[in-house]
């Protein structure tokens, strides 16, 4: 019904009317009333508060935005003038044209905001109106520094434990954690009697960091809650999670004795094995025949066994003779599990270095090693004929098959020289005592000895270390090739002199 | 002289009543607070006439009229077609219209000689207007509205209309009229100013929120004031100073 001629829309209004209040000539407008007028008469900014309260943590210096979040934002940026902004009840019913602040001393505890509202009033009319909100800020402590303050700002625990007294696999897990960055949303570790305590801040990061350590290691894992507190009303309930994981407690180069019922489902392995590494599953070697098996980690729990022999008991031996096993002679029989190609089985007469020189015979055994070991090199075993060993499975087997004497590795040479030698490092989750540790050493060699164990993890140059003449070293030494050598990041002040 | 009344808490007294030089309408309220104002400034010149039309109260929109007649709605019924007729004046013609635009209060504004029409009224029904009303007819529209009954309050001596009528558009409608105009507002800042005011040649009632301004301005522009000078005011002034000094 409406009639809309588009000329008279478009001319401008040169009519006057009189306010209806003042009688100011003006502009006719909805309202029919002069700005002055409609200010005094309505104040669109009415349901807007002049104050609010901001809630600021000191010990973070963080502010709360309700119901429990807390932000981190600067004096005068954007993330608080949203934050005011948001804590304004009233906001919703106007426009707002436009925010800033106003300048307030730092430590006045009052923070100013300077709004610009647009508003609608009788009847379409737009007014706009310029104010100030001042905000106190209080103080309220925040969860998270709460929980500190009172001691108790973690959720969850996963305790890594090895109940063993060889702890390479420590040090392996250490690396594998540092590698994959599996320690990023812990709040503290702390080392314990044998084995490291990792603290988060909920449940989800333990069990991650328990996925992680599944993924890499044989493990068991035990999972307990504890409650805190709870509330019947809301029937909230606060508990402390924990998570006991316990690494299988064999180790690389210690001596196993495995159950009789394991060996037969392990391809009828003999029973006295060589640990060869540990990764997610156990690498078994008997050196006997160059028999391999691989063991999970529910095998192992199933039929849980332990160390016989651990690397403290090695004893240096010298190769008197060695005689490679023929094809033939090799030991077969049907059902038998897969025989290691990497290793040759060889007889080989030995005696103790320290028995070197005085008029005794060698003793036979037989060895993987053949492939590395020659006459007059020097080689690590355990005197499993003089060892003293209260193993329950090792008491089952009949004495005459458990060898006098069991080789592991071929012995390099002086320790210190390898030491002087290394020119890697491997980087710490924190700062420990025991990187001169006998353990920690071995641990060193292992990883150049054996590439399968150290593709797993990061090495490092070591930039500290004085490059000694190549000439000096042994060429028979293993070494760890720069290929697989990543450079660290080092962050330098330059002197700005030299410039 | 221009009176504040309300109507049963409401202020669009145009609404509820249609006021000319020679009869007045008021439609049936709850209360006669609203009839009596109308009848004691108006009683003793015209008659005051309670009406309804269709039943509704409505009737200073549903409705035309000026001195001559008084055009009624088809809806109006026989009875109160009958009622109106007894109470009016013999002189004044009424007359029952068949037209689309039903409310004709807001589509016809007239004074005694000349009526504005909606662009789209009728053709008969302008017919009947002329004749009824005794009117010269123009089809016009009040800042860009159609409503002209709504928009525009008129009387023989001047005319207020729609706050956002232009200049040149008061000027046209001015010389059509042959009275003066005024772009003004009623009742606070409305624009509806037929809503809020009705008015004749001597008189105005306009709704209880019109500001002391908007009264001015209507009557200077429907000059209510310039009455002439009492007795009391001229020719006794002299002999009252003479008496008091």
């Amino acid at each position: 019904m409406e009639y809309i001629s588009p000329d008279t829309q478009l001319t401008p209004n040169d009519a006057r009317v009189l306010c209806c209040q003042c009688a100011v000539p003006i502009e006719p407008n909805p309202s029919n009333m002069c700005v002055a007028c409609l200010r005094a008469h309505v104040d669109i900014t009415d349901g807007i508060p002049k104050q609010a309260t901001l809630f600021f943590c000191r010990g973070c210096e963080r502010y709360l935005q309700p119901p429990s979040e807390w932000v981190t934002c600067a004096l005068e940026s954007r993330e608080l003038l949203a934050l005011c902004l948001k804590r304004l009840k009233g906001l919703n019913r106007v426009k707002l044209a436009d925010a800033g602040f106003a300048w307030t001393e730092p430590h006045s505890k009052r923070i100013k905001v300077k709004l610009t509202v647009q508003g609608e009033v009788m009847g379409g009319t737009v007014l706009q109106q310029t104010f100030i909100v001042e905000y106190v800020i209080q103080h309220q402590m925040c969860d998270a520094c709460h929980r500190s303050e009172a001691q108790d700002y973690w959720r969850a625990l996963v305790q890594i434990r090895q109940r063993a007294s060889n702890r390479k696999t420590f040090y392996y897990l250490e690396q594998l954690i540092l590698k994959h960055k599996a320690h990023s949303n812990t709040l503290g570790i702390k080392p314990k009697h044998d084995g490291l305590d990792f603290f988060y801040a909920t449940e989800n990061y333990a069990r991650k960091m328990v996925d992680f350590i599944q993924s890499v290691l044989p493990i068991k894992c035990q999972h307990s809650k504890k409650l805190i507190s709870h509330d019947i009303h809301s029937n909230v309930y606060n508990y402390k999670f924990t998570f006991s994981v316990e690494i299988v407690p064999v180790s690389k180069d210690s001596i196993v004795c495995l159950p009789k019922k394991l060996t037969q489902s392990l391809g009828s392995i003999s029973p006295i094995c060589l640990v060869q590494r540990v990764t997610s599953t156990i690498h078994l070697i008997d050196a006997y025949t160059g028999q391999v098996c691989d063991l999970s980690s529910t095998m192992y729990w199933r039929y849980p066994f332990n160390a016989i022999c651990n690397p403290k008991q090695l004893v240096e031996y010298i190769v008197m003779d060695i005689d490679i096993l023929k094809e033939h002679e090799k030991k077969t029989f049907p059902g038998q599990g897969m025989v290691s190609n990497k290793h040759v089985v060889a007889d080989v007469w030995v005696v103790k270095a320290s028995d070197l020189g005085l008029d005794v015979n060698p003793v036979h055994t037989r060895t993987h090693l053949g492939h590395i070991l020659k006459p007059g090199d020097a080689v690590l075993g355990y005197n499993l004929g003089e060892s003293n060993v209260n193993d329950d499975n090792l008491d089952k087997l009949d004495r005459d098959i458990i060898p006098d004497v069991y080789l592991v590795k071929k012995h390099y040479g002086e320790r210190a020289a390898r030491r002087r030698a290394r020119a890697w490092k491997l980087k710490h989750m924190h700062e420990h005592g025991s990187t001169t540790d006998d353990d920690y050493n071995e641990f060193l060699d292992d990883l150049e000895e054996d590439p399968a164990l150290r593709q797993n993890i990061n090495i490092f140059k070591d930039s500290n270390k004085i490059p000694i003449d190549t000439d000096e070293i042994d060429p028979s030494l293993p070494r760890i090739t720069l290929a697989e050598m990543l450079d660290d990041l080092v962050i330098e002040d330059v002197d700005m002199t030299d410039v | 002289m221009a009176l504040r009344v309300q109507f049963e808490n409401n202020n669009e007294v145009g609404v509820f009543s249609k006021l000319t030089n020679s009869y007045c309408l008021v439609a049936i309220g709850g209360s006669e607070n609203f009839y009596s104002v109308f009848e004691a400034e108006l009683a003793d010149t015209i008659p005051v006439v309670h009406i309804s039309i269709a039943g509704c109260r409505i009737i200073g929109r549903m409705t035309v009229a000026n001195k001559n007649g008084l055009l009624v709605p088809a809806s109006t019924t026989d009875t109160e077609l009958q009622h109106i007729r007894n109470s009016l004046p013999d002189n004044v013609k009424v007359q029952r219209v068949e037209e689309r635009l039903s409310a004709l209060g807001n589509v016809i504004a007239c004074n005694d000689y000349v009526a504005l029409v909606h662009p789209d009224l009728d053709k008969d029904t302008e017919e009947i207007l002329a004749d009824t009303l005794d009117v010269e007819v123009f089809r016009q529209t009040v800042a860009g509205n159609v409503l002209v009954g709504s928009y525009t309050a008129l009387s023989n001596r001047g005319g207020l209309v729609h706050p956002k009528t232009t200049i040149q558009d008061q000027d046209e409608l001015s010389s059509l009229l042959q009275v003066p105009l005024v772009a003004g507002t009623v009742n606070r800042g409305s624009d509806v100013v037929a809503a809020g005011l009705v008015v004749n040649d001597w008189c105005a009632f306009c709704g209880m929120d019109t500001t002391s301004t908007e009264i001015s301005v209507i009557e200077s522009v429907f000059k209510l004031n310039d009455a002439k000078p009492t007795a009391i005011t001229s020719t006794m002034r002299a002999s009252l100073i003479d008496s008091m000094s």
